[in-house]
This record gives C-alpha cells, structure tokens and sequence, in this order.
C-alpha cells in the first residue's frame, strides 16, 4: 500500500482537481442561476412552465446544500487548459485523470466513459479520449484550467450547419448564421434540456468548429463580444430564439434560451461551417488558476483559486 | 390543470382520468429503464415467443413490478452504503425519452404499464400505444436530479448492473411523491406536438423571405 505522502508527492493536485469537479458538478456558475431566477420570474404565474423552472431552482439549492450533482448526466469532463510553455501537460493530464477517477468513486460524477466496440462502461470515466483534454500554451506565469461536464441530453442536439442551407435559404453571412441557428434551437425543441445556452462558432474547420464552440460556453452570460457585428448577433438571436415559444423543457413559455456566445474563425475559401453547441440549463462550468513556481515548470499547490 | 397523487399499480380508470398539464406526485416501485434495457426486453421478452431460459426470472420478475406500474427513462448517480452494502440513488434526473421511441408502445403493451416517466416526450407510436391499452407519458424536470433522488425512498433491487453498467441497469426503486407533469395522455393530446407546431410557425415568421 501506498502511504500518504508518497501518494501526495506523486499527485500534489490531486485533491484540487477533485474539488474543481465536485465544484463543477455539484453547483452552478452565479450568472446562470441568476439567469433562471429571472426567467422564472417572466412565465406565467401557474403555467408548467414556471413549474418546471421553479423545481430546477429548488434542485439547484438542494444540490449545492449536499454536495451532490446537479444532474445525473454529468456527462463528459471537457477541460481547456492553458499553461506556460515548460509546464508538463502530461503531469497535469495524469493527475486530472486520476481526480476523474476518484470524483466518480465519491459519486460527484456518474460513469459515464462506454466502450463504443464492447458496450461496456469503464466504471470510472476513464477511457479512450474521455475524459476530453485541449490544451495549449500562453505566456501567463500561471495555468489556467476550466472544465465543462457536457451531458449527453444537450450533447445530442448540438449540430454543425454547411452553408449556404437552402431548406432555410441560408446564404454565407450573418443573415445566414442566423437562420441555421434559429432552426437548431426548434430543432433541439426540450430534448436538450431548456433554456440554453448557446456555443457558436462561424468558419473553422468541422472539428475545431465544436472545440471552438465548446470554449464559447465559458464566457459569463454578461459577457459583451468585443465585435459589435457578433455583439449584434448575440442580442438579435437571443431575443429571436425565445420568440419560438419553446420554452422551459419545452413545455412552451417566454425562456427558451438564457444566452447566445458566438465566435467567429478563419476558414477555407469553400467551406462556411455553423457550429452550434447546445448547452443545457444546468451549464456547469467551473475555472481554478494554478500559480507557478519561477521557472514556470511546476504548479504550485497552495496557490490554488477557484472562479 | 388538476393536481394528484397516484400509487401504483394504477388502474386504467385512474389513467385516462389525467389530462395533459396536470401535475402528479407518484408513489410506489417504479423501475429504470434506458437504452440498454429497452433493447434488452425488446430482443428477450417482447418479438420472441422463446424467451432464454437464463431470463426467465428477470423476466417474471419485471412482469409483476411492471404491472400497472411505469419505467422511469433514467441513469442514476448511486452511492453503496458502506455499513450494509446498500445502494442509494445520489442524483436521478430524466433522460430524453425519445431514443426508446422505436421500443416504447411494444413494452407498454407486453407489461401492462400504465405510463413511461422522462424528459422532451415521444412520437406518435407512443401517443397511440397511451390511447390504446391506457397509459400517460408523465414529464419529470431534466436536470433536476438532486431534488428526485430525495424522493427515492429505498433501492429495492437491481439488475443488469454487472452486463449493462450502471446508468443503463434496472434499477428498482420505491419512490414517494415523485413530481411530474402529464406532457402526453390517453386521450390523444401531447403538449409536445403542440409546441413543436407553434414554434414552427414561429420560426417561419422569423426566416420569411421575400422574394
């Protein structure tokens, strides 16, 4: 058996990295509680919908209370990490797969890594590409790390749009972007688990249009594009979104999207991709920052910060 | 929109008094059922005459609990108790329904249920099957998993765990005044196919162009 110390010394942020996913899945980010609070507050006094938005807020409360999920499907743990060059990523990978692990033993996250050959659930989240890792190098002295648990609910509705679209005469340009991602959202109807949050990515390449969707799911729901033709987009497509009357769980009602982040990427001349990235409302995002020691080669464990 | 409280088995007079967006509290064994599981019986006990000899117990014993009862479309979150070996659901939201569209009407008709328990509804061999032998489609909140794994009083038994994992095994679970709105009923009414009309035509409005 191993004794403590030795286990430490091998993983010295172990237990932090436990803590940023019991974070992630046993509460929600301030900003989007906020944000269903005053949905709530919107649909109709009695209807299912101000129902439905009610025993979520309720579950949100309880959830945070126990330190148990918020939902069952805590989906798959997406992390974006970004390191000063030096910093080993396979360390970090290492031992954030190894917290995985031991957050699904203390039942913060359910199994949820399946064999796509065998059917059989690796037990621990634990597999082949899962749980999901894009890391990249910057020139902060620090590591920033936020992690998204995605379920698969939301995950099944997400879809990535070609344009032009004719169904919808959808041409290359933002008139366009908007069309598709209005049907993504009728498309999606409750089974993503309404209200939303959308991830857009417009350009890029098929793969990285959902990475770079994924990343928009970070920003703060307050958060402002700096582009004011996206910043546009983002105001136009929310209030349009719940003009199709969806709403909570598709129940029908006033909210059926809490906020649109788009982004917008270089692409080939001949491709003009719409990456949507359908989030549900229990939009678990959690972020720490790791301090680094001078040298910038290794993360320093008692400066840890969760946001 | 009424408000009741239901334990099950639940006769056919009690189902076909619930009309879409009434609210009930179930009470009563219920047992989980998803992908995996939906296969399973379909492929075991529903388009075969022969069922194997090594299901037959799984097999009755899903006869009698089914009975008049309803499958909850559901992967729980569980904890084993350390002290007795005994599992507890630790979160236990709905999953979409709509994946177990292909298999639903046959099972609701093989096991006699009264009514199926998930999130964003099912089609139109859901809806008929509710009309014909007497079952609701009964909507839980998604995502609200903490606040159903509260009203998951004791895990009976389960099943398929070992084979299926554990998102996808029976789970048999005794609940109490677990709280859901009535999205489908067996008068032919889904507040499903209602929204997606609505917000078609929303859409059009939103994409009109002119020509």
């Amino acid at each position: 058996m191993k004794n403590v110390d030795q286990a430490d010394q091998a993983h010295p942020l172990l237990e932090s990295f436990v803590e940023l996913v019991r974070r992630a899945s046993t509460d929600l980010p301030a900003d989007v509680e906020m944000a269903l609070k005053v949905a709530r507050d919107q649909e109709a006094a009695g209807s299912a919908a101000e129902g439905a938005l009610d025993t979520i807020l309720q579950n949100v409360a309880l959830a945070r209370a126990n330190s148990t999920p918020v939902c069952q499907d805590t989906g798959v743990p997406i992390f974006y990490i970004y390191h000063p060059p030096g910093v080993s990523t396979q360390s970090l990978r290492s031992q954030i797969e190894e917290a995985v692990a031991e957050a699904t033993r203390r039942a913060y996250l359910r199994p949820n890594a399946v064999d796509s050959l065998t059917g059989k659930n690796s037990g621990n989240n634990l597999g082949v590409g899962f749980p999901t890792f894009h890391f990249e190098a910057w020139n902060e002295d620090f590591v920033h790390v936020d992690l998204l648990l995605k379920g698969g609910g939301s995950e099944n509705v997400g879809v990535q749009y070609k344009l032009p679209y004719s169904p919808l005469e959808a041409g290359r340009d933002l008139e366009g972007v908007r069309r598709v991602v209005l049907d993504a959202v009728y498309q999606a109807q409750g089974k993503g688990c309404a209200p939303a949050v959308l991830g857009i990515a417009i350009g890029a390449d098929r793969g990285t249009g959902f990475v770079h969707a994924k990343e928009q799911l970070f920003r703060p729901l307050s958060d402002v594009n700096p582009n004011p033709q996206l910043a546009k987009l983002e105001d136009t497509l929310l209030r349009e979104c719940n003009e199709l009357g969806i709403g909570p769980m598709g129940f029908g009602g006033e909210t059926s999207v809490l906020g649109v982040k788009v982004g917008a990427y270089h692409r080939l001349p001949a491709c003009y991709f719409v990456s949507v990235a359908y989030m549900c409302w229990a939009c678990r995002r959690a972020r720490m920052i790791l301090q680094t020691d001078a040298n910038r080669q290794a993360c320093l464990v008692g400066e840890v910060e969760y946001k | 929109m009424a408000n009741y409280n239901l334990t099950v088995p639940i006769s056919d007079e009690d189902i076909r008094a619930l009309r879409v967006g009434d609210t009930v509290n179930l009470s009563g064994v219920i047992v989980t059922g998803r992908d995996a599981a939906h296969k399973y019986m379909i492929e075991h006990f529903v388009r075969t005459d022969d069922v194997p000899a090594s299901e037959q117990a799984l097999y009755e014993t899903l006869r009698e609990i089914l009975q008049g009862s309803v499958i909850y479309h559901c992967g729980p979150v569980v904890r084993q108790r350390e002290d007795d070996g005994r599992w507890e659901f630790v979160a236990a939201g709905p999953t979409t329904s709509i994946r177990e569209e292909p298999y639903e009407a046959e099972v609701i008709e093989h096991f006699g249920l009264r009514g199926v328990i998930g999130k964003g509804g099912m089609g139109a061999d859901t809806l008929q099957a509710c009309g014909e032998y007497g079952a609701v489609y009964f909507h839980a909140v998604g995502g609200a998993a903490s606040l159903i794994a509260d009203a998951v009083k004791e895990v009976v038994a389960v099943h398929k765990k070992d084979e299926f994992g554990v998102p996808e095994a029976f789970w048999v679970i005794r609940v109490e005044d677990f709280p859901v709105v009535v999205t489908m009923d067996a008068h032919g009414r889904s507040i499903h196919s209602e929204v997606e009309r609505k917000s078609k035509d929303a859409l059009a409005r939103l994409t009109y162009s002119v020509d």
